[in-house]
């Protein structure tokens, strides 16, 4: 495939994107199924980064879907609609974790006993601890779950997912100097969660 | 324990595994099935429902009004004022047109 086809297919799919859309905005509800079943792979990417079950994340992703379906109108056709769809899918991830983080009951339970080999074999060895080991993702997550909900959201965008503090202003709706606070206080509190964490299993 | 490398370490075998991004099966399916449940919201019918709602207790307090002014015991009425119920609503209503001609005519 040449460059000048591939441009012609992109465009032709930019279109057809643009169509449904205002398909949508005139009434045809059923132009939303092809958005829907497009982009619902990268909304459920990010509903994963964040939410604690498997449940939840199927509730968040259907959460966003209405949401976008409601909000269509607001929608400017000269972003392109996906970055409007992770804007809306951030946000409401967010608003999940702020009131997870309102009812939450339990604090930080032991570590598993593949965490705590992982951590030992960290103390001894920090180079052969595998970055890809399970346990790291575990422990990762655990230690994720302790942070505030805008510290885990700018750790989630920043540190992980390595986006540009525009990028994630863009994706917040937070000024650009907020999210430099917030990534300041954010990075603070994990390393006050990791001390915790070696207070409790080393001393 | 070296806190700063930890984290460095841990962030990094998060990159390293990214979340699935697996959709479940006909999740499309559920969503158009959710959007054609739900109901549509439409002002005139908010309104019409409202109104609808608000006719029999103005019908119910018209027909108390009506008893009342009909039944009405004569000692209840002062005996300065005309005994008609009617009448006495109706120069209620009309005082202050009555006021406008009575200052025309002193005129």
């Amino acid at each position: 495939m040449t460059l000048g086809q591939g441009m012609g297919i992109l465009h032709r799919m930019e279109r057809t994107e643009a169509e449904l859309i205002a398909a949508v905005l005139k009434g045809d509800a059923a132009s939303f199924e092809p958005l829907v079943k497009q982009y619902s792979p990268r909304i459920f990417a990010t509903v994963r980064r964040y939410a604690r079950r498997e449940s939840e994340v199927e509730d968040i992703a259907q959460d966003i879907w209405l949401k976008a379906f409601e909000r269509l109108n607001s929608f400017r056709s000269e972003a392109p609609f996906e970055h409007w769809l992770m804007r809306l899918a951030v946000r409401t991830c967010y608003d999940a974790l702020r009131a997870h983080h309102r009812n939450r009951e339990t604090t930080f339970s032991e570590l598993t006993e593949p965490e705590e080999d992982w951590l030992d074999r960290f103390v001894t060895q920090p180079d052969a601890a595998k970055e890809d080991a399970e346990a790291a993702r575990q422990l990762i997550a655990r230690v994720l779950e302790q942070l505030s909900p805008s510290a885990r959201l700018v750790i989630t965008l920043q540190e992980i997912e390595q986006r540009s503090v525009k990028e994630v202003a863009a994706l917040t709706g937070w000024s650009v100097p907020l999210v430099k606070v917030r990534a300041f206080r954010a990075r603070a509190e994990m390393r006050k969660v990791l001390a915790k964490i070696a207070k409790e299993k080393y001393l | 324990m070296n806190n700063a490398e930890l984290e460095i370490q841990l962030v990094a075998a998060a990159r390293a595994n990214p979340p699935s991004d697996a959709v479940p099966y006909a999740f499309e399916k559920r969503i158009m099935a959710r959007l054609a449940a739900r109901p549509v919201v439409d002002d005139w019918e908010l309104w019409a429902h409202a109104l609808w709602r608000a006719a029999a207790p103005c019908a119910a307090i018209m027909l108390l009004l009506g008893a009342w002014s009909f039944f009405a015991p004569p000692g209840s009425v002062p005996a300065n004022t005309t005994s008609d119920l009617s009448q006495q609503l109706e120069q209620t209503l009309l005082a202050a047109v009555d006021q406008d001609q009575t200052v025309d005519s002193a005129r």
